[in-house]
């Protein structure tokens, strides 16, 4: 009994010791922003390889989440003979939930367990303490750049993940199920609201943009360096990024679209 | 890591075909189009009822859209609905004895407000108010009537 009052207060110091740590690694990466506008070569590259490489597995899960919305869409709506409110459906949940939501997964999947194991093999190999040596700020060279890559992809992946979706629902919809095409975007048009909707899902994905890249970042850097401690430590990134994406993004649904 | 060309226009690539999504969003998906002609004079009608109205909820005339509405509040000494709608510039040949109904589009769905244009030849003019209007049919209120009367005709 006692053992476990001792493990529980041990488990809290350790947690709100490392809560503590990232809010600091935050801030001192946030002040590094203004140095890489001066060196935009550095974001670039991360640009390159945290949005580039991420296009195609974002493209194509949009396409096949937005068919199988179309197919799954008609046969619920068939049924009370609404078929033409598919575009709205699809548009709908794309643009508000699925597109900024599936996306900040697949990007915590793809781009965040890279840059976690990136920066934990460079803290392995003693390239951080190197750079150090060196009278280089590794936060500002190495953690910056890929936070702010982080940060303006996710919405543009978000973006593309919807459109791509809402053309695959139009595709399966109008193309296979016979729905018909003018009502499809008509109907659509009609019921989403710009600022509503989309500026919402845009916040959203930034949101999560800043979230999973300070997660992937932070895990990376706070890595136990051994190959061991890098391997949990990406095991960690995607499992905390699932997590806090989908609590705030119920959270974040709740302070948009609660009132109506 | 190297720096290439090719790599910069894969990054430009990639930028370009966000802000291409997010246009297409903007236009094709969202109501961003509808906004643009925002010229709009404002018309209040008096409800006794104005049932499931709501804000943004369409105007029509003749089954065309014409305005939407945009604000709804009771009037606290007459305790009718005070319905503000916006209609759009193009439309400002509305005779002044214009009779705004509230309708249900379908059978479940969402209400609209409906313009029977009269014969007047005074138009209606900025701020100006309806004076003719039809209440919304709350569905509730005419069953009871319903089962109230056919209850008075078998005494």
């Amino acid at each position: 009994m006692i053992q476990f009052i001792q493990n529980l207060g041990r488990n809290t110091c350790i947690s709100f010791n490392k809560l503590g740590r990232s809010t600091y690694f935050l801030l001192q990466t946030m002040s590094g922003m203004f140095s890489v506008l001066g060196r935009p070569r550095l974001l670039l590259n991360q640009m390159y390889s945290v949005g580039v490489l991420s296009f195609l597995i974002i493209t194509i899960s949009g396409l096949f989440v937005g068919m199988v919305l179309g197919l799954q869409g008609f046969y619920t709506l068939s049924d009370f003979g609404a078929e033409e409110t598919l575009g709205v459906m699809v548009a709908a949940s794309l643009v508000r939930e699925l597109g900024p939501v599936v996306s900040a997964l697949l990007f915590a999947g793809r781009a965040g367990s890279a840059l976690t194991a990136e920066i934990g093999l460079m803290k392995a190999t003693e390239q951080l303490s190197g750079m150090e040596m060196m009278a280089v700020d590794p936060i500002k060279r190495i953690i910056t750049p890929r936070f702010l890559a982080g940060l303006i992809s996710m919405p543009i992946l978000a973006a593309l993940f919807s459109a791509v979706g809402i053309i695959g629902g139009q595709m399966i919809g109008c193309g296979l199920l016979g729905v018909d095409e003018g009502a499809y975007w008509s109907q659509m048009q009609a019921n989403i609201d710009f600022q509503d909707d989309i500026i919402n899902g845009v916040i959203k994905s930034i949101v999560f943009g800043f979230v999973t890249s300070w997660i992937a970042l932070f895990e990376g850097y706070d890595a136990i360096p051994t190959s061991e401690g890098v391997s949990r430590a990406t095991t960690r990134t995607v499992v905390n990024s699932a997590f806090s994406i989908l609590g705030l993004d119920f959270i974040l649904t709740a302070l948009m679209f609660g009132d109506n | 890591m190297q720096h290439t060309s090719t790599q910069d226009t894969l990054v430009g690539l990639f930028v370009a075909s966000g802000i291409v999504g997010l246009f297409f969003l903007a236009m094709q998906v969202s109501n961003l189009t509808s906004f643009v002609d925002e010229d709009s004079y404002t018309v209040t009608a008096r409800f006794d009822n104005s049932g499931g109205l709501k804000i943004k909820s369409p105007v029509s005339a003749a089954g065309v859209k014409v305005g939407k509405v945009s604000s709804i509040y009771l009037d606290p000494k007459t305790y009718q609905s005070v319905v503000q709608l916006s209609i759009n510039s193009k439309f400002n040949t509305l005779p002044d004895d214009t009779t705004a109904s509230i309708f249900t589009a379908g059978l479940l769905g969402e209400q609209y407000v409906n313009l029977e244009p009269g014969g007047s030849d005074v138009y209606l003019q900025k701020n100006g108010k309806i004076e003719i209007t039809q209440s919304a049919i709350i569905l509730e209120k005419v069953i009871g009537q319903f089962l109230f009367k056919s209850a008075e005709e078998k005494k």
